[in-house]
């Protein structure tokens, strides 16, 4: 199960063919497994990885900082909750340190995203407060470098 | 006549040692030149990983050139290194050596070879090698003075060696049996019953053992058993290592031999004179690979073996016959029975289907019959080259 889940966190479109051929294993019992990691939600989704300059993609994106009052009762579950069930929210983690809710939230312009922000998330009660980053450029996104400066050198043939 | 009248060809001919002039030219070098005329094509034929450096490693190395490290170091190679070298042999292969005089730090493997040769073999003194194997084997013993002595492994034989013909191939002016496993090509390797009866043998005619296991990291269905951790072994065994392969550092040239102080020590001779120190960057990069390699090595280790699973599967799924490798990143199918020689069939399946491996035969003559094919590149690089072989041998 691990070795299949690390073949797909790094490439989740390998055939399947490929995976059960890697691993030394059968392929319809490699087809089961992932189902029962799907089924499991163990695995919970597949997509793309894009380089957001070539894919024509004109989203902006920002990193709000959320800073919460604790409930008695859920502490910081509930309002979270509150937080990430919107569509514009895109990431949502309950952090250590200065702030409370790392929420990356994507919209189509500036205005989009700074509006959702004031009018949406500060309102919502029990956040004390919010700070909003906008991301400027993307150097490496879920592990992938989108712009590769690195070359292979190798030769063609070498003893 | 006078030395002006000489025609020049003649004069030329006499330039170059003798010794280097008998020696035949890589069987790899025609071939490569045949590749290197084409570009786009998928190559199986680099013995090399297709990692970049680990970035620590990289990050690390320019942080000691900032540092101002740029000097010569002991001809020995940093001590700091040679100590992280003599644990490492320790807790991997479990063989203790004093990193101050049993240890060398050499450019490649490769050097170690060259070294080990010229500190051992006497004019004329005979050293075992097994073919198929590396290309530098025979012509480093050669240069080195010493005569070349081939067993042959067999394809029908799974590539395992035959006692017997290694006792066979040993006589009084025997000195030396050079040992390569996992192989460089066939990817075979030893299990601990043959290195021991290797070992017992070479203790029995008082022979060195040479022992290139620069591909030790990788082997994939059983441990790797050091040739001096055998019983007997360790006083008569120089082990050949380095960084190129599973640490994927194939440029910075680095790597050591280990072995009793008497031939390290002779060994360090020849590299005082001939070499000084190696690169002290590589040196330093050496030792962050050696401290964070569970970090790096394990993860490589692993795809390089979903790699031979793949591929060597593949083979045999479209009908070529192929064993299966225990190490290092080579599968070396046999393609006799589509009636061409190995120089032929990588030839048209580098033309027709643009598919680079290198021909059985440039590893000795044992290799007609044999394509060596690297598995070191993408798993798709690997299908699709599975499916251009698949394309050649239909039409064949």
């Amino acid at each position: 199960m691990e070795k299949i889940l690390e073949i797909l966190k790094e490439n989740a479109r390998t055939p399947v063919e490929q995976i059960a051929r890697r691993l030394g294993r059968d392929e319809e019992m490699v087809r089961q497994q992932i189902r029962k990691l799907e089924d499991d939600r163990i695995i919970l989704g597949y997509r793309a990885v894009l380089d957001p300059e070539k894919s024509g993609d004109e989203l902006v994106m920002a990193i709000i900082e959320v800073r919460l009052t604790p409930q008695r009762d859920t502490g910081f579950d509930a309002i979270a909750q509150r937080i990430h069930k919107f569509p514009e929210v895109k990431t949502c983690y309950l952090m250590s340190g200065d702030y409370d809710l790392h929420v990356m939230v994507e919209g189509r312009s500036l205005r989009e995203v700074a509006a959702f922000v004031s009018e949406r998330l500060a309102t919502i009660e029990h956040v004390s407060g919010t700070a909003t980053h906008f991301i400027l450029k993307k150097y490496k996104e879920f592990g992938v470098t989108i712009h590769e400066s690195e070359r292979m050198t190798r030769l063609a043939v070498s003893p | 006549m006078s030395p002006s009248h000489r025609s020049s060809s003649t004069t030329r001919a006499h330039r170059l040692n003798e010794t280097l002039v008998a020696l035949p030219p890589s069987g790899i070098r025609e071939f490569f030149e045949l590749v290197i005329a084409m570009d786009d094509i998928i190559s199986l034929g680099v013995g090399e990983p297709d990692f970049v450096t680990p970035w620590n490693v990289r990050e690390y190395a320019m942080f000691t050139l900032e540092r101002g490290d740029t000097s010569y170091t002991s001809n020995k190679g940093i001590l700091a290194l040679r100590r992280e070298i003599a644990g490492y042999m320790a807790h991997r292969f479990g063989v203790t050596y004093d990193p101050e005089n049993e240890v060398l730090v050499t450019v490649g493997a490769s050097q170690g070879l060259d070294l080990s040769m010229r500190a051992i073999l006497n004019p004329g003194d005979e050293a075992i090698v097994i073919e198929p194997s590396y290309v530098a084997y025979k012509p480093m013993v050669a240069l080195a003075g010493g005569v070349p002595v081939v067993v042959t492994l067999r394809y029908e034989n799974n590539f395992r060696l035959d006692l017997a013909e290694l006792r066979a191939a040993v006589t009084p002016r025997t000195r030396a049996i050079l040992l390569n496993y996992p192989s460089n090509p066939t990817g075979g390797t030893f299990t601990k019953e043959e290195c021991r009866h290797i070992a017992a043998l070479a203790e029995e005619y008082d022979l060195i053992l040479i022992s290139d296991e620069i591909y030790a990291e990788m082997t994939y269905d059983q441990e790797h058993y050091c040739m001096a951790d055998q019983p007997g072994a360790r006083d008569r065994t120089i082990v050949l290592n380095g960084f190129s392969k599973a640490f994927a550092m194939t440029g910075w040239r680095m790597g050591f031999a280990a072995g009793p102080a008497d031939l390290i020590a002779g060994m360090t001779k020849i590299f005082q004179y001939s070499m000084l120190s190696a690169p002290i960057m590589s040196q330093n990069a050496a030792i962050e690979a050696l401290r964070k390699r569970h970090q790096n090595v394990p993860h490589m280790v692993e795809t390089f073996n979903q790699r031979r699973r793949l591929f060597v599967e593949g083979l045999r799924a479209i009908g070529i016959d192929c064993h299966m490798p225990e190490g290092a990143f080579y599968a070396y199918p046999c393609i006799r029975k589509f009636g061409l020689s190995s120089r032929e069939f990588c030839t048209r399946l580098l033309k027709e289907e643009r598919i680079a491996v290198v021909p059985g035969t440039a590893f000795g003559p044992a290799g007609e019959g044999f394509v060596r094919c690297a598995y070191a590149a993408g798993f798709q690089e690997l299908e699709q080259a599975l499916e251009g072989m698949k394309n050649l041998i239909g039409r064949l």
